[in-house]
């Protein structure tokens, strides 16, 4: 029966064709690159990778590296998450959730600069080891720097997925905590753990994935050759070697190891932070103990130094340079502008696309209860997390050549490529809300007979706003820094900002290039907290 | 919203401008560096448009070695008239995909270390590989490799690495030049004071003007630009007994160019003083004929390593695979 009615009102049909769009041009997109590669390179045998010790030692290496950073940044994660979930009220608390949001959005050149600067064995822990007569130079380049990097991209964002968990307890819990007396190692096995660590599987998936694909960080920090990962191979193999046949290969490798860790199922990503919660009418029983607080403190000026400190430093960096000068170069706002519009045009894009599929799959799931297809249908939209972005270009690149001038059509496919790579981010901050209005709002609506127009304005609008606004804010900010795509497709005229700050490094500009990373940190922030506030409109108080 | 619309009609417009045009366009592909406003392309287009009655495109990407894959991924297919970046040590490779023509120029006249022969090739600068050192940390550089090899513990090396960079390919030249089969040998002596191997120039020097090490894999000339630029001379090249191994930087026209006659005068005119005049002090490089005013004094009074090392292109093709496993093996593990 519920078919036939749906089918009246034209429910049936209409709300899958987005979604499966949506896949399916994904889908081909990626088909068509992988296809472009294999195609140049006329054959594909696995034996070319496994069959080599060296790059059996870059899967492991890479394997291995994501296992460790994984563990290290949910580990510190879980106390922060904790002790900010617990002090829900001090001052600069939403600051520092700000400032945890910086390391996600900034561009990882950028930010690996600044940990350099703090960890390089000129670095301001070096140097301060010297003035208090140490004799020890760190050095960061290899395995150590690697999970520093990727402990500062990533202990943030498991923070920022975590705390809604503390902030989904309900407060009867803490009544009765405090009506039983529970201490904070009881509060801790009984209460927070089991919540907790049903969280845990998701976002150290999400971590994972992020680590083993990683890119720069690897580069610049790994030290050398006994520190490469697969996308790090994937490029020695693009570049010089011309090897496209092994990059294929390492590519499907790459999907394939994620794929089988996707699809097993906690792997998925939760739903990105709904925002920072409302403040609790019964506090936390354990909240007021001295040794809690002094706990709490400790942790959060841990996190505040290590992801603090490397911003700090470009920002110090940065403002020593020539700023004036770097500012009056027309070149930078050129180049600037160009960023913008190419982000703005990923983000939309992107925005779109998520719309799309979860609109199919909030369907399959609440009027379909078709989990399993709505399940896969998920993980192939954060398909995207996994595809080596060089990979994807350079196949497309030599797909498309024959047929058309690439570059001429430049701008078009940054945006598309740079749209689907945010897209599983998208995805992700839209899925909650738009399930929250299937399981709160759909009947009601439905049977006061609220659809078309007035529907989108009335009951989806409102609710939708805010992730919208956050996935756009978070979409335009990741694709603002890119500079996989962009080294591929770019011209002259479509010189975006990373690119230009290259150019300087490359031309003995050193100084005029920390002034530009300041910049390019600057527009990435106001374009992500003006698309925060023009979409999602303000605050609620 | 409007916001976002205006933004997407915008990026349309980008896309759709870019090709009109109606005297003839030369497409020259080359290194990121070589148009930034610090670097010789500017001048060089001014300079060619001013009487080829023709546009000038630059395509840029990354480095020289990016040059050379774009080329193959592109094969018949390359909008580009002229490809100016590859080194000696691609040119056989480049030579090989059968997407180039000869020159036919006479380059008889030109000022380098050794004759040129190539057909197909035309040489547009040229240094020498060394490594930089800062004198506040280094009093008294290394004389010679072996100096270098047998160092104490604090010459720590920035390197670039050979898959990914023409310098890092060069050093990798340079030791083999040296040592033949004893390379791996050499590698495993360096390798501990190596801080990291970069991906490119770019990061290795960036790293070494922030003081993570005294001493950077650049060019001989690379004090002339901070003698130049910056005023200091807190920047030495450490002059090596055995000699230097070189880099030529050469462009060359396509077979697939629709202007073939107007490449042509673009090659020549890239060894005349046009182009020359600007590379010392855009490219830091040597120029390959007599510049106008001389060479700038910093130049002038840099040291000119001898003997110049440099493999032929079809050596440094044939050994290239080998050499760069050897590394791996070498600085691996």
């Amino acid at each position: 029966m519920d078919r036939r009615v749906a089918g009246r009102d034209g429910q049936l049909i209409r709300p899958l064709l987005p979604g499966f769009a949506v896949l399916g041009a994904v889908g081909l997109l990626i088909a068509a690159a992988l296809s472009g590669m294999i195609g140049a390179a006329g054959a594909l045998d696995p034996g070319t990778v496994l069959g080599n010790p060296y790059y059996r030692g870059v899967i492991q290496f890479t394997l291995w590296q994501a296992a460790l950073s994984t563990l290290l940044s949910v580990a510190f994660a879980l106390p922060i998450a904790r002790a900010l979930a617990r002090r829900d009220d001090f001052p600069g608390r939403a600051l520092l959730l700000r400032l945890f949001m910086l390391p996600i959005v900034m561009p990882t050149l950028v930010a690996i600069l600044g940990i350099v600067a703090v960890y390089g064995r000129a670095g301001w822990l070096s140097e301060g080891i010297a003035a208090a007569g140490g004799n020890i130079r760190l050095n960061i380049y290899g395995l150590g720097g690697i999970l520093v990097g990727h402990v500062f991209f990533n202990l943030p964002l498991a923070v920022r997925l975590l705390l809604p968990v503390w902030e989904g307890i309900p407060e009867e819990y803490w009544r009765l905590a405090g009506q039983l007396g529970m201490g904070s190692r009881d509060i801790r096995r009984v209460i927070e753990w089991p919540l907790v660590s049903r969280a845990i599987p998701g976002v150290a998936g999400v971590i994972f994935m992020l680590c083993f694909t990683s890119f720069p960080v690897v580069l610049l920090l790994g030290g050398g050759p006994a520190a490469t990962t697969m996308e790090v191979a994937i490029f020695q193999s693009v570049r010089f070697d011309f090897d496209l046949e092994r990059a294929a290969v390492l590519a499907l490798l790459q999907i394939g190891i994620c794929g089988v860790l996707v699809g097993s199922g906690f792997m998925l990503m939760p739903p990105l932070p709904r925002g920072q919660g409302m403040r609790r009418a019964v506090p936390r029983p354990d909240a007021g103990a001295r040794s809690a607080r002094v706990t709490d403190c400790v942790w959060l000026v841990i996190g505040l130094l290590f992801v603090g400190l490397p911003i700090l430093a470009v920002l110090i960096h940065g403002f020593a340079g020539p700023v004036a000068r770097v500012m009056g170069e027309g070149s930078l706002w050129r180049a600037a502008g160009v960023s913008v519009l190419l982000a703005l045009g990923a983000s939309f894009l992107s925005l779109v696309l998520g719309v799309c599929l979860s609109v199919t799959l909030r369907h399959l799931r609440f009027r379909r209860y078709a989990h399993r297809r709505a399940a896969m249908m998920e993980a192939g939209g954060s398909l995207m997390l996994v595809v080596p972005p060089l990979a994807l270009g350079t196949g497309l690149y030599v797909l498309l050549s024959p047929y058309l001038n690439v570059l001429a059509w430049a701008p078009v496919f940054v945006v598309l490529l740079n749209a689907c790579l945010c897209l599983p981010y998208v995805l992700r901050s839209l899925e909650e809300p738009m399930q929250r209005i299937m399981e709160r709002h759909d009947r009601l609506a439905r049977s006061l007979g609220i659809a078309g127009f007035n529907r989108l304005r009335l009951v989806e609008w409102p609710v939708l706003r805010r992730p919208l606004g956050r996935a756009a804010a978070l979409s335009a900010a990741l694709a603002i820094g890119d500079l996989g795509v962009i080294a591929l497709f770019g011209t002259p005229e479509t010189a975006t900002l990373p690119l230009l700050l290259y150019q300087r490094l490359a031309a003995y500009q050193f100084a005029a290039a920390s002034v530009m990373a300041l910049v390019l940190l600057g527009l990435c922030l106001a374009m992500f907290v003006f698309l925060e506030r023009a979409i999602g409109g303000h605050a609620r108080a | 919203m409007r916001v976002l619309i205006a933004a997407l009609a915008a990026l349309l417009t980008i896309g759709g401008v870019t090709q009109a045009a109606d005297p003839p366009v030369l497409t020259v592909y080359t290194y990121n560096s070589f148009i930034s406003e610090w670097g010789p392309g500017p001048a060089v287009q001014k300079a060619f448009e001013a009487d080829c009655a023709c546009k000038l495109d630059y395509v840029a990407v990354e480095d020289g070695a990016a040059l050379l894959s774009r080329l193959l991924l592109e094969g018949k297919n390359t909008k580009a008239d002229i490809v100016l970046g590859l080194d000696t040590n691609l040119t056989a490779e480049a030579a090989a995909t059968g997407l180039f023509m000869n020159h036919d120029l006479d380059l008889s006249a030109l000022k380098l270390p050794m004759a040129w022969t190539d057909p197909v090739f035309v040489p547009f600068d040229y240094g020498y590989f060394a490594f930089v050192y800062d004198k506040e940390k280094i009093a008294a550089p290394p004389q010679s490799f072996e100096e270098l090899v047998n160092g104490p513990e604090d010459w720590r090396l920035l390197i670039e690495d050979p898959r990914s960079s023409t310098p890092g390919l060069g050093l990798l030249m340079w030791v083999r030049k040296l040592y033949g089969d004893r390379a791996p040998e050499i590698w495993q002596k360096l390798k501990p004071r190596i801080v990291t191997v970069s991906k490119g120039w770019s990061e290795a020097y960036g790293l070494f003007l922030n003081g993570e090490a005294p001493m950077v894999l650049s060019y001989t000339t690379s004090p002339a630009y901070h003698i130049i630029a910056e005023n200091t001379d807190r920047y030495g090249a450490a002059q090596f007994s055995e000699g230097h191994y070189m880099q030529v930087e050469v462009a060359a026209r396509t077979s697939t160019s629709a202007n073939p006659v107007l490449a042509e005068k673009f090659l020549a005119f890239m060894t005349g003083p046009g182009f020359q005049d600007v590379i010392p002090t855009t490219n830091w490089m040597y120029p390959v004929i007599e510049t106008s005013g001389g060479l700038p004094d910093a130049f002038a009074k840099l040291p000119v390593p001898q003997p110049a090392l440099l493999y032929t292109p079809e050596e440094a093709m044939a050994g290239r695979k080998a050499w760069i496993d050897e590394w791996l093996a070498a600085m691996g593990n």
